[in-house]
């Protein structure tokens, strides 16, 4: 479809909200990957209820705005062993690095941290490799 | 107030993200799928993020506390190390494999059913089994296996071992 980078853009700025506010009122960063792993591990002891709420936002709020669509379409797979693998590279993949697509790409790029930028290149070169890998040569997603 | 805007905070994320139909994995690894039908929507997302956080971070270093009193965050590590490059690999690997990253799998978890609860599960996992890979990574790291120089021993333990090479009296 034609107008998806039109909603892309807008919804990028409504993302760009959400970090704004989470950094100016309660001076936090907006990175997803810190704020579950903080739960995880602990080390976010201290703030577990500001977690626990922005995580609340993040779940409930888009199953409020579906009426608004007709339907929401995600794709998401239903291969047992892809969604296991995902989650394992993800989960440990974004507490190494230290920050995800959010953490490190929105709230890092945008203040020109080399951390940031290096961390967005190469997680953006790890994912076209495993396209490569999973959808073009085994063909399995 | 804090858990308020935490929660404001991640609505407008996840509104964010169905609008710009980032809880469509489809359409994320159509944007990574550059050998494939390649997908630019996810660089409007990111350019439309990062240009308004851009602005917020001007303004946010005139401040010395946020708006209800805690310390702006920072400063902050500057390293750029064999974790940050060799974690965001693993990350972007699944990435591409499921199509989903931390926010939109939260955001999209009312729509996901159990392969949605599957993936969060499994990310779980892997966050608390993150610092025991970071050690097997650590076997890349040679400087583990040199002597700190001696100046580095804190003074309280050099005083000790001083003590128990003394001869009794």
């Amino acid at each position: 479809m034609h107008q998806d980078w039109i909603w892309g853009l807008v919804g990028g700025l409504m993302i760009g909200a959400g970090a704004g506010v989470f950094l100016l009122i309660n001076g936090r960063i907006m990175g997803a990957s810190g704020i579950i792993g903080g739960l995880i591990d602990g080390s976010g002891r201290d703030t577990v209820s500001e977690r626990i709420a922005f995580l609340g936002g993040l779940v409930a709020v888009p199953p409020l705005l579906v009426p608004l669509y007709r339907n929401v379409d995600t794709h998401v797979s239903h291969t047992i062993w892809v969604l296991i693998l995902a989650g394992l590279l993800v989960g440990t993949g974004t507490r190494i690095a230290n920050g995800c697509t959010s953490g490190h790409g929105v709230c890092g790029i945008s203040r020109f941290s080399l951390r940031g930028i290096v961390a967005t290149a190469f997680y953006l070169l790890g994912g076209a490799l495993s396209l490569v890998v999973f959808r073009h040569i085994l063909g399995v997603i | 107030m804090r858990n308020f805007f935490a929660f404001l905070s991640g609505g407008l994320f996840g509104a964010g993200l169905l609008v710009a139909g980032m809880v469509d994995s489809a359409k994320v690894q159509g944007w990574l799928d550059i050998f494939g039908n390649w997908d630019p929507t996810l660089a409007f997302v990111m350019g439309g993020a990062v240009g308004v956080m851009f602005f917020v971070w001007i303004f946010a270093s005139k401040r010395e506390k946020s708006v209800l009193g805690s310390p702006m965050p920072g400063p902050f590590p500057r390293l750029v190390d064999r974790n940050l490059v060799l974690g965001s690999l693993l990350f972007g690997a699944g990435w591409g494999l499921a199509g989903l990253c931390p926010g939109p799998a939260m955001g999209s978890l009312s729509f996901n059913g159990w392969e949605g609860w599957l993936f969060i599960i499994a990310m779980g996992v892997g966050m608390a089994l993150a610092p025991r890979v970071k050690g097997w990574l650590s076997v890349f790291d040679r400087s583990t296996l040199e002597v700190p120089p001696c100046e580095n021993i804190p003074e309280e333990e050099r005083a000790l071992a001083r003590d128990s090479r003394a001869p009794a009296r």
